[in-house]
């Protein structure tokens, strides 16, 4: 008997996306297998979840605002992914933005409010994006991977934005807990329709991208650098400034999701600010394969993980963390269902068959 | 005759998704024979060496060699049964030595003993004809001498079936004639031959009987003596073809368009890949450019287009100095570059894109604004689609799934409808059938009786002689000389680009 890979004739587009939607139901089944075997019933779990994120106004409230941080995270993210450059810093790029936001918030508190938000986005999105160009600035100058540089600044950030929660930011009326102090009322973003008015700035970001994606030639060139920088170099293209345009753009998307999350869920700055939703996003943007409405869909599924997560520690006294098992079993079967989009697996057996 | 065959090949069939590389292919050599494999691209020639090498199993059919079936599933195991393949790029260690690539491998026994495996070397070499210095390092060798140390390896592992895959294509004339001396030893001391190849004149030259395969089909097996190329053509390409390529004529003026002189670029280590390479190009000319892969040709091209740079002389075009000006002013002054490097994808398409993403690659700066016009771009891949012939579903359809011909009208189509005064471009029909090439050339000489200057870089010297007005030899970067191509021959061509100049001595 004999086994072997094959590979397939191209696969249809519909084709693709349905072998990825069963890739999902397949890896929801298999996590239930295992909640079966923990002694939960499976089906009550994820009724429990989805109950958790949409079934009172308030819960799907709080999905959105878990969707709406993700998807900025990943617009960013797909943007750099597009021309093929891994930055895997948009937690780094969060936290700029977020204490860029901060600073604005804390330096300049008697701001209006129509003046204190536009600086914050502002100085939120300059940060995260300068703080982007570093890897970029190197991988131009002396070719080093942005991959590990990206993935470092991470760590330089976060532990950036604790050292000022632990010191010079630390709020003295908050009887030695190492935490800031809020931002002023006009540093938060308003409520529209009971969600903080972020699902609005989301929502524009996504037509942006889309159409930066799909019309413009900056997004053309960012396609063609992302495939081929030679075919980019003579078809005359300014590599190295369209690289750090996109870099840029990048930081700043990831980089005014952290301003929001700061602004209007956590009203201040903390090091626990993300939750680790700047990884969160490299999945996503990758599930949705980079597409701006694709990862509005994937956002949110991930988000109503995360909220009916949460539900499930306070309902059934299941660990959060069970979300996380899902989110990581969904990327494993999707990765999966890739090999299954190209390839097959032909099973032959004996070899009285061979005479044809 | 048929039960003297060796290695027989039946009713062998092989599918890559809905592709049917091999279709009931059957094919039979004998001992002692040279058996040409001929076909265009596509028609499934790898393909079926590929199975009798061991490297892709077959769904259906059988091999037999010396009476007995085989099942191979691995090449290790078509190893073991006799058959050895040099594939077109070798498969050698650069920095070892002749002799330890060639031991390589091999499974029985811990300790070399080197001075016994140098003198069965010698032997085997001496049997066949083939001549290779032992311990001389890999990297130090031409590609003769690395083809020659394939051909040693695969006949000390035991090989008595050699599968050679276009051998010719990166030799010059003479290492191709000093090939076919070694395959003929070969074939007198019993060895069965397999040469693929889509050169018409060294089937004939070469083989004793010719295999022709069309679309996945073995069509004919042929008598080689029995046989003309015209009719090899036709099984070939399935309808009768015209083999003459025409050498268009340009009336108008002649000037100069293009002046190159004593240009040079060395690489980081300071060797020369240019070494003061001087020519003119004329308005209405093809000037051929013939050379050993490697000698200098991706950097003439490159530099001359703004993408690489020169460590002296001068590119002058129109009288105007362009040496140094970025790929985009050059564009705009109307050079134009179709340079297909090897892999033809790697620059001048974009792969993953659609035809017409890949028509606006250089025009898609023209439209003012920020965003792209795509139905401009439409129309003008509807236009190229048409007046170019592509075969494809549809003008969003992905340029890598298009064959190769497809894929190089694209590319041709694009750069032309730029109308050029400059044309470059570099081994524009490599990987095309015969169809599609005569195109490209019809293509190259239209543009050349509406005054377009072209350079073409080529590697089939038959083609460079019959299409080209010039041809520029270079070795290693340098210009052995400038001939006529009305007047020269292929052999003269040939000692030119092993760095021989006429009357200088000839070193074998």
């Amino acid at each position: 008997m004999t086994v072997q890979i094959v590979k397939k004739a191209a696969v249809s587009r519909r084709r693709q996306t349905a072998y990825r939607v069963f890739a999902v139901l397949a890896a929801l089944a298999a996590t239930g297998l295992v909640m079966a075997l923990a002694g939960y019933n499976p089906f009550v779990v994820y009724y429990k979840m989805i109950e958790g994120s949409t079934m009172t106004a308030y819960r799907f409230q709080e999905t959105i605002h878990k969707a709406i941080p993700l998807i900025t995270l990943s617009l960013g993210v797909a943007v750099a992914f597009k021309m093929k450059f891994w930055n895997i810093g948009g937690e780094g790029q969060f936290y700029l933005g977020a204490f860029g936001a901060a600073l604005v918030a804390f330096q300049a508190p008697e701001l209006p409010m129509w003046a204190m938000l536009p600086a914050m986005m502002l100085a939120g999105m300059l940060l995260g994006g300068l703080w982007a160009l570093i890897p970029a600035l190197l991988k131009a100058k002396f070719g080093a991977s942005e991959t590990l540089v990206t993935l470092m600044l991470n760590y330089i950030a976060i532990k950036w934005v604790t050292y000022l929660q632990y010191g010079p930011w630390k709020d003295p009326k908050a009887s030695g807990f190492p935490k800031m102090p809020k931002f002023a009322d006009a540093a938060v973003l308003p409520k529209v329709f009971g969600v903080h008015a972020g699902w609005i700035i989301t929502l524009a970001a996504v037509v942006l991208v889309w159409i930066l994606f799909s019309r413009s030639k900056l997004g053309y060139e960012i396609a063609v650098l992302g495939e081929s920088e030679a075919t980019a170099r003579y078809a005359g293209m300014n590599t190295v400034r369209t690289m750090l345009i996109a870099v840029l753009l990048s930081g700043g998307l990831c980089g005014l999701a952290g301003m929001m999350q700061a602004s209007a869920v956590e009203r201040s700055l903390s090091d626990v600010l993300s939750g680790g939703m700047g990884f969160t996003a490299i999945i996503t943007a990758w599930l949705a394969r980079l597409n701006p409405p694709a990862i509005v869909g994937v956002c949110f599924f991930f988000a109503i993980l995360l909220q009916g997560g949460s539900y499930l520690q306070t309902s059934m006294q299941i660990p959060s963390s069970v979300a996380a098992v899902i989110q990581g079993v969904v990327l494993f079967f999707v990765l999966a269902s890739e090999f299954f989009i190209q390839y097959r697996i032909q099973i032959s057996r004996g070899e009285k068959k061979e005479v044809a | 005759m048929e039960d003297k065959a060796y290695i027989r090949l039946e009713g062998i069939t092989k599918t890559f998704g809905t592709v049917k590389a091999n279709s009931n292919v059957s094919l039979s050599v004998k001992k002692g024979e040279i058996h040409a494999l001929l076909g265009e691209n596509g028609s499934g020639k790898s393909t079926l060496v590929n199975i009798m090498a061991g490297l892709y199993a077959p769904e259906a059919g059988t091999i037999t060699i010396g009476g007995r079936e085989r099942h191979f599933s691995s090449p290790g195991d078509a190893i073991a049964a006799g058959v050895g393949m040099v594939h077109q790029h070798f498969k050698l260690v650069e920095v070892m030595t002749a002799k330890e690539n060639i031991i390589l491998g091999r499974k029985e026994g811990l300790a070399v003993r080197g001075r016994e495996l140098t003198e069965q070397i010698y032997q085997i070499g001496k049997k066949y004809g083939l001549i290779v210095n032992p311990d001389k390092k890999v990297y130090d060798m031409s590609v003769g001498e690395k083809q020659t140390v394939e051909i040693l390896k695969m006949l000390y592992r035991g090989a008595d079936i050699l599968i050679l895959d276009e051998p010719t294509a990166v030799l010059t004339p003479q290492e191709t004639a000093t090939l076919f001396g070694i395959l003929r030893n070969m074939r007198a001391e019993g060895c069965a031959i397999i040469i693929i190849t889509h050169k018409l004149n060294e089937v004939m030259e070469i083989s004793d009987r010719v295999t022709v395969l069309r679309r996945g089909e073995s069509v004919a097996t042929l008598d080689t003596a029995a046989t003309s190329p015209r009719e090899l053509t036709e099984l070939m390409v399935g309808r009768p073809m015209s083999l003459e390529i025409h050498r268009a004529s340009y009336e108008g003026k002649r000037e100069t368009l293009l002046r190159v002189k004593d240009l040079t670029a060395a690489d980081r280590d300071g060797v020369h890949r240019l070494n003061h390479v001087s020519f003119h190009l004329h308005r209405g000319e093809i000037l051929g450019v013939a050379g050993i892969a490697g000698s200098g040709q991706k950097e003439l091209c490159e530099i001359i287009a703004g993408l690489d740079k020169a460590t002296g002389g001068t590119v002058e075009y129109n009288g105007e100095m362009i040496l140094g000006l970025s790929p985009r002013e050059i564009i705009k002054k109307g050079v134009s570059m179709s340079f297909i490097p090897e892999d033809r994808l790697g620059m001048g398409l974009v792969a993953g894109m659609s035809i017409v993403d890949n028509v606006l690659l250089k025009s898609y700066r023209n439209n003012p604004g920020p965003f792209v016009d795509r139905k401009a771009g439409a129309r003008l891949a509807d236009k190229i689609i048409r007046e170019f012939d592509i075969s494809t579903p549809g003008k969003w359809h992905t340029v890598k799934d298009l064959s190769g011909g497809n894929i190089q009208k694209v590319l041709l189509g694009r750069e032309i409808e730029l109308h050029p005064q400059l044309l470059i471009t570099a081994y524009p029909v490599r990987g095309l059938d015969i169809g599609a090439s005569y195109n490209i050339y019809d293509t190259l000489n239209a543009q050349k009786e509406q005054g377009v200057a072209i350079l073409f870089i080529g590697e089939d010297l038959d083609v460079l002689l019959a299409l080209c007005d010039r041809i520029m030899v270079i070795h290693a970067g340098a210009v052995m000389d400038i001939v006529d191509a009305k007047t020269a021959s292929k052999e003269e061509i040939g000692m030119l680009m092993l760095g021989h100049r006429p009357g200088e001595e000839a070193a074998v």
